[in-house]
């Protein structure tokens, strides 16, 4: 059933506090680091000092004699995992990577990978056991940087690694895990038409999700071998289909429960603990629990890529793009699977191209492996290809928003990856970013003005969701998708717009793994789509229920009673007269009835439906110290049905501003052993409150016919823009194009010395 | 007659390199098997790697989609998120 008539909706599209609102302002919510028991260990774990280096040996003599060290691991204590490859958590996960990222084995592959754990009675046992673990390494040279990592002559990571995607099949081994191409039409015919030819290269850096909550878990086993684990994470049936693979245990014997989390952002959708504080648990009989510092975060877990975009652009002087060439190389980490392949399919997702041609490079280097990160892939291909446009518009004239109207991608436009468009939203979002008021206020000296948009495809999947009827006429609904950006409130709003009940009368719980069907994680901008789905469904069938025991309690056929506005009613005089009954009233009599009522649906949601959006952002530059001010913010985006439009507009300003300090400040610095120099966010600067303005989140609504109140992913896009709208801006504002994330003050201050270079004192 | 597509390089070791096909099939698992016999190896290709676009709706995972006679079809990477 179909709920998109917005004026018909009482609860869907209304703002009511979240439900866990108050424990997490008071403190009182239970995130993962809060979980204890009695008899727990602390476990801590020993990270390689280099950036590549073969473990020789092991000595765990002395740590052992730490009063309080129960356990000690390495790999010899995990199953050596096969090369198996699978699609589970937010992308191909290979199985023995995701091993071998847990625990070293043979070798260290970046300054932070793990290469031992302990458990202890104390927290300082342990940490003074790790400190005593003597390793023998033998060190390797590393490679750090993408390009140099592809140079014929770069130290090797993994000596079976052979390119994939290249023909014929290469002989020697290389860092380059992958290549792909993705074509559409003639590109030299394209070039050939072109009246104007743009040819740029840009790079990105590696930015961590940056999450405040750091990974956290406390698992233990039993002596029948059932385990349990309480972690902070995307997804509970992750975390347990991932220690189930890689400690060789059923996954009936785990329990996974869901803590609060603190931010994932992609970061939380593969683990690094819960496998190791599992075989501390196994090996000690005692529960395990094991928080990671904020340098360990940095050092020893995924950032997303960082990349090079060389984009060549034919257009005419209309203005018309008549064709677009790509080539990204991205840094996967120590292990393949950077997020290329998106990168390579968004980028130019936006516009309506006749002649595309794309090829994506998928390069291992000495860094953590990457993980999911907002939109993954896309925000890097599109710095490139969003900046490149600008240019573009600048070098024929044209204002860069008309030349996005010009070239935009519409319903029934071929994308270069392949489907035709359906149900998007892209000009919708141009015409508001056309309107807005932000677009016409004066700038002012050294101040500028940029634009850019984005595109993401949104995912649905396997969700499961149970409602039950109260006997006091309350409803709960029990969702399998740990809570991050408010999809409890959002879960319960839907049902109780389903079930015609007031909002606060459906109080929505995260289920463990022993008691909800199974969920794919949250990610993906999944989950109010398709749990969203799933719980829509499971309130139908609520419904249909309470019909069928309105009928009975009034003795007339199911097929005669209606359900309006939370209540059962007659259908027609020809059904009988009777006092409308409430949920509440059939609730109470449910016993006599046939028992609870309730329902729970497990569903493979597709058709998601892409989300667009186009930011406007204005900057001040200070010449003098080249610190950029973001003066206001505009972001337009198609959120197909807001259910909850504080959230949406929460999803939309959050992805910005990691999007702007992706663009002005974040960046992993290394010295010259590969190791890394501001694990910490004091030099590692993301944005705070006093950096940002108020952003304008703007929302356009072009419901997704799949979804059955309309709603589309919100949280994945709003991240795509602002690398480019922030570079824009810079260069409106003094013209000097930055084609290097961060454009930090240092960078921006030489490349405004180079336009403009300063006069010596003796002058 | 379902027409399908298939972009990107990652399958095309089983196919010889060819990326459009005609295949008689009402419903997505019928295509990958009609897919998997004429290309061994390409059925489970598309199980673990690819995501499948109907008509410009991505379909992960979904055996039992419909596809009409005139169904545009594009078989593109699987898609995750952040």
């Amino acid at each position: 059933m179909a709920y998109l008539d917005k004026a018909a909706l009482k609860v869907v599209g209304t703002r009511p506090i979240r439900p866990d609102g108050v424990d997490k302002v008071i403190g009182r919510a239970s995130f993962g680091a809060d979980m204890t028991m009695p008899g727990m260990l602390w476990g801590k774990v020993k990270r390689s000092p280099h950036a590549h280096a073969r473990i020789v040996k092991i000595n765990t003599d002395k740590a052992r004699k730490v009063p309080g060290v129960h356990a000690i691991v390495t790999a010899d204590d995990f199953p050596n995992i096969a090369n198996e490859e699978a699609f589970v958590g937010e992308g191909p996960m290979n199985f023995r990577d995701l091993s071998r990222n847990c625990m070293a084995r043979d070798k260290a592959l970046y300054d932070g990978h793990a290469v031992a754990a302990v458990a202890a009675t104390t927290q300082a046992a342990a940490e003074e056991a790790v400190e005593l673990i003597e390793v023998e390494y033998e060190v390797l040279p590393h490679v750090i940087d993408v390009e140099a990592a592809m140079a014929p002559n770069a130290p090797l990571l993994h000596d079976d690694m052979f390119t994939q995607g290249v023909e014929p099949k290469p002989t020697k081994p290389s860092n380059v895990a992958k290549k792909i191409t993705f074509t559409k039409g003639d590109i030299a015919k394209g070039f050939a038409e072109a009246e104007v030819v743009i040819e740029r290269r840009y790079t990105t850096k590696p930015v961590h999700q940056a999450y405040i909550e750091p990974h956290a878990c406390l698992v233990a086993i039993g002596a029948d071998g059932q385990a349990t684990v309480w972690s902070s994470s995307q997804g509970q049936f992750m975390v347990r289909a991932y220690c189930a693979k890689l400690l060789n245990i059923d996954i009936a014997n785990i329990r996974a429960m869901p803590a609060e989390i603190g931010g994932g952002f992609g970061g939380k959708t593969l683990v690094y603990l819960e496998p190791v504080a599992m075989a501390l648990s196994k090996k000690t009989g005692r529960p395990v629990k094991m928080v990671m510092s904020r340098e360990e975060v940095f050092r020893g877990t995924g950032p997303t890529s960082g990349g090079t975009i060389e984009v060549k652009i034919g257009a005419k002087k209309s203005g018309r793009i008549v064709a677009a060439e790509l080539v990204l190389k991205y840094q996967a980490g120590a292990f393949a699977g950077s997020p290329v392949g998106p990168g390579c399919m968004c980028a130019f997702a936006m516009y309506d191209l006749d002649n595309v041609h794309i090829t994506g490079y998928d390069v291992v280097s000495n860094r953590p492996k990457v993980a999911a990160y907002r939109a993954p892939g896309a925000p890097i291909s599109s710095f490139g290809v969003e900046s490149c446009i600008d240019e573009l518009a600048r070098e024929l004239n044209i204002d860069p928003l008309a030349l996005r109207e010009i070239n935009a991608a519409r319903d029934g436009t071929k994308t270069p990856y392949g489907p035709t468009l359906v149900n998007v939203g892209y000009m919708q979002t141009l015409e508001a970013a056309r309107s807005h008021p932000n677009l016409k206020i004066p700038l002012g000296p050294n101040q500028g003005r940029g634009v850019a948009s984005g595109f993401w495809f949104n995912i649905g999947g396997e969700s499961s969701a149970a409602v039950h009827v109260n006997e006091d006429g309350t409803a709960s609904v029990i969702e399998g998708n740990p809570d991050i950006g408010g999809s409890r409130a959002s879960m319960a709003m839907m049902a109780a717009e389903v079930l015609g009940i007031p909002y606060d009368r459906v109080r929505a719980i995260v289920a463990d793994t022993g008691s909800i069907g199974f969920t794919f994680l949250t990610g993906g901008s999944r989950v109010t789509f398709a749990t969203g789905m799933a719980v829509t469904q499971a309130a139908e069938k609520v419904v249909e229920q309470l019909k069928s025991r309105a009928a009975a309690i009034w003795d007339i056929s199911p097929e005669a009673v209606e359900w309006k506005d939370g209540k059962a009613f007659p259908a027609g005089s020809n059904a009988g007269s009777f006092e409308p009954l409430s949920l509440a009233d059939i609730a109470i009599k449910s016993g006599r009835t046939g028992g609870p009522i309730s329902a729970e649906v497990s569903i493979n949601a597709q058709g998601a439906g892409p989300g667009f959006a186009t930011h406007i952002c204005d900057v001040e530059v200070d010449r003098e110290t080249g610190h950029v001010k973001i003066l206001r913010y505009t972001a337009v985006q198609d959120v197909g049905r807001a259910i909850h439009p504080s959230y949406v507009e929460g999803q939309i300003q959050g992805g910005v501003t990691q999007g702007v300090g992706w663009a002005l400040n974040e960046e992993y610095i290394y010295d010259k052993n590969g190791c890394l120099e501001n694990p910490g966010f004091l030099d590692y600067r993301i944005p705070v409150a006093s950096d940002m303005p108020m952003i304008d989140a703007v929302m356009v609504e072009v419901p997704n016919p799949r979804h059955p109140f309309g709603a589309r992913g919100v949280g994945e896009v709003p991240i795509v823009p602002p690398m480019a709208a922030v570079a824009n801006a810079i260069a409106d504002a003094v013209g000097a194009r930055m084609r290097d994330l961060p454009m930090s003050p240092p960078k921006l201050r030489a490349t405004l010395d180079e336009q403009d270079p300063p006069r010596m004192a003796a002058e | 007659m379902p027409h399908v597509v298939m972009t990107g390089i990652a399958a095309r070791r089983f196919t010889g390199g060819l990326t459009e096909f005609d295949v008689e099939a009402n419903t997505v698992r019928r295509m990958i098997v009609e897919l998997d016999k004429r290309y061994p190896g390409l059925g489970e290709q598309i199980d673990e790697g690819m995501a499948i676009a109907i008509d410009g709706e991505i379909f992960q995972d979904a055996y039992l989609e419909k596809l009409k006679p005139d169904s545009e079809i594009v078989l593109i990477p699987k898609i995750g998120g952040g």
